[in-house]
């Protein structure tokens, strides 16, 4: 089944369909922050600090009376460009490397994957902790850690579809035609192999939020007053007992979003009929 | 199996030298020359110069990862620069925490992985099946830090049952470890629940049913050991990833251990401690995958024969 139609069928099943309209309702919502949002993010007013929600502040307030909706509408934004560009970039180097690493084998096999399998080794967490010992907090090094910390995954994905695709048939045929190896590889391979890929990388967009919100939380990733969504909670949480809504709707949004992308792409993987091609690598 | 484990441990070898030369240049990576976080303002060329040769930042990268290493086994992992202790007393009091913390999370997600996964399969497709399943499914996906403050405000501050932070008594590793085992309660119960049901449709099952055994009786005496194999195998790869979760749930509930000491100094750019407690945690993790490996193998000779 072509991508296009099996993005439209899978949100017509009963888990994909509510799931769909929550990621299109979370997109919508990053894209026209600034329009939907009634305060700007850094609006600080220390005479409502701490607000319980109310018809003025719909989720209340944090500790310098900032909107905590137009602040999580801001964190859409932040979070979730954050995990979407990173997770790109990964899916990106993952399949240049694994389709080279696939379509080579020999040393050149060897050497790559050795390299992909030393970050395959370790929880993206402490990876993601090494790169920012280098690279310094901040959203840049978050982007980058999450880049490196999951592309071994799609790198061994590729890797697998591409060996397996390479003994087809019709490979053989393209060879004997007398076509180059870039042409076989970009025209057929890696054309082929894609939509497992993607399809892994969507469902590591939601495992990406989670890290960055962490990072965010433990005052590593976004830097005040950015408002991403591990940010705010990581601000709020000396307020916590006072004023638990800054700890709760950031980590609520967090969660339908993350669960949304993982029912959706759940459904996507039948819609597909690609559950065993995932499991590969 | 001596022959197995020798050769598991070369083959962690090459992982191990490629790990900590990741951790020791991370002070070279850092922007910046590590000389000028040590120097005083003002500070002359000669001083800089016997800080360089005192700390053999004037000799090869090669020799000095060599020596650093050289230290760093025989424990001495240099000097903390916020706390002004020497890093492997440090290390030394925050690890039994972070240890009893990954340990008891571990055991808890496996019993209580293999009890529910092992329930679901054996109601499969009933309502106990379905919500169970899909609410540790759920659980699994959120993030843990959220989970352990959620945790804080509903059983420590709403209902009082457990302290809010710390580790002065026992009671404050139950919320812990319930923050860092949902994640690996889900993907055993996962793991036990679909093993089991692939299993009960062999033919020796129906071999048993056949002869008339009780629906009990087989589950228990017949499908539990072919179950549990694949359990085994996702604990040896997957146990790293448990103990992992412990770093950021210590800093969650301000419980001392490896993980608080790292985001901390990560925090402060204390680089000495950020470099032991990851290659602590590198460590740890290698050790994790091994002994789940070894396990493994101990239980099934086919997997010692893959090997050689």
């Amino acid at each position: 089944m072509a991508i296009g139609t099996a993005l439209l069928s899978a949100a017509r099943t009963p888990r994909g369909a509510p799931a769909a309209i929550v990621l299109v309702g979370v997109v919508f919502a990053a894209i026209f922050a600034d329009r939907l949002a009634p305060y700007a993010y850094d609006m600080q007013s220390l005479m409502q600090a701490n607000l319980p929600p109310s018809a003025a502040h719909l989720l209340g307030t944090d500790e310098f009376g900032r909107d905590l909706f137009s602040r999580i509408l801001h964190g859409a934004r932040i979070s979730l460009g954050v995990a979407v560009t990173s997770i790109g970039a990964s899916v990106a180097l993952g399949l240049v490397f694994g389709a080279i690493a696939g379509y080579a084998g020999g040393w050149a096999d060897r050497l790559l994957m050795a390299v992909v399998d030393l970050t395959w080794a370790f929880p993206e967490i402490l990876i993601a902790l090494v790169l920012i010992a280098i690279l310094g907090p901040g959203l840049g090094s978050t982007a980058v850690a999450i880049t490196v910390g999951y592309m071994a995954q799609f790198a061994r994905l590729a890797r697998a579809q591409i060996i397996a695709l390479k003994g087809e048939t019709y490979i053989e045929a393209t060879v004997g035609l007398g076509a180059g190896h870039a042409h076989i590889l970009l025209r057929h391979l890696v054309p082929n192999a894609l939509t497992p890929v993607l399809v892994a990388g969507m469902l590591a967009t939601g495992d990406a939020i989670v890290l960055e919100a962490t990072l965010g939380y433990f005052g590593l990733g976004a830097q005040p007053p950015l408002p991403s969504w591990g940010a705010m909670m990581s601000a709020g949480v000396g307020q916590m007992f006072l004023a638990p809504w800054v700890i709760v709707f950031p980590g609520l949004a967090i969660a339908i979003t993350v669960v949304a992308i993982n029912l959706y792409g759940d459904a996507l993987i039948d819609a597909l009929q690609i559950r065993n091609r995932l499991r590969e690598g | 199996m001596l022959g197995y484990f020798v050769r598991r441990l070369i083959m962690l070898l090459p992982v191990f030298l490629a790990m900590s030369a990741i951790v020791f240049l991370i002070v070279h990576l850092v922007p910046g020359d590590p000389i000028d976080h040590m120097l005083q303002i003002g500070a002359s060329a000669e001083r800089r110069q016997e800080l360089a040769a005192k700390f053999g930042l004037d000799r090869p990268l090669v020799v000095q990862y060599a020596l650093w290493l050289k230290a760093a086994l025989t424990g001495d992992l240099g000097e903390a620069i916020i706390l002004k202790q020497p890093v492997v007393d440090l290390i030394l009091a925050n690890l039994p925490y972070s240890l009893a913390l990954g340990l008891s999370a571990l055991l808890f997600s496996t019993v209580v992985g293999v009890s529910v996964g092992a329930a679901a399969a054996y109601f499969a497709g009933s309502w106990f099946d379905r919500v169970v399943m899909a609410g540790i499914l759920m659980g699994s996906m959120l993030p843990s830090f959220w989970l352990g403050l959620l945790m804080i405000l509903i059983f420590a501050v709403e209902l009082g049952l457990f302290p809010v932070s710390g580790a002065r008594s026992w009671d404050a590793l139950v919320l812990p470890v319930l923050t860092v085992g949902i994640g690996g309660v889900a993907l055993i119960a996962r793991v036990t629940r679909a093993a089991f049901v692939e299993v009960a449709q062999q033919d020796f099952v129906t071999l048993l049913h056949a002869k008339g055994l009780t629906r009990r009786r087989i589950f228990f005496r017949h499908l539990v050991r072919h179950a549990l194999m694949p359990v085994v195998t996702i604990l040896g790869l997957k146990v790293g990833w448990i103990l992992g979760g412990a770093v950021t749930v210590e800093y969650v509930f301000a419980r001392p251990g490896l993980g608080s000491l790292l985001i901390t100094s990560l925090g402060q750019r204390d680089y000495p401690v950020v470099q032991g407690c990851l290659l602590m945690l590198g460590m740890g993790v290698m050790l994790g995958t091994l002994v789940g490996d070894l396990a493994q193998a101990a239980m099934d000779p086919r997997v010692r024969d893959r090997m050689s």
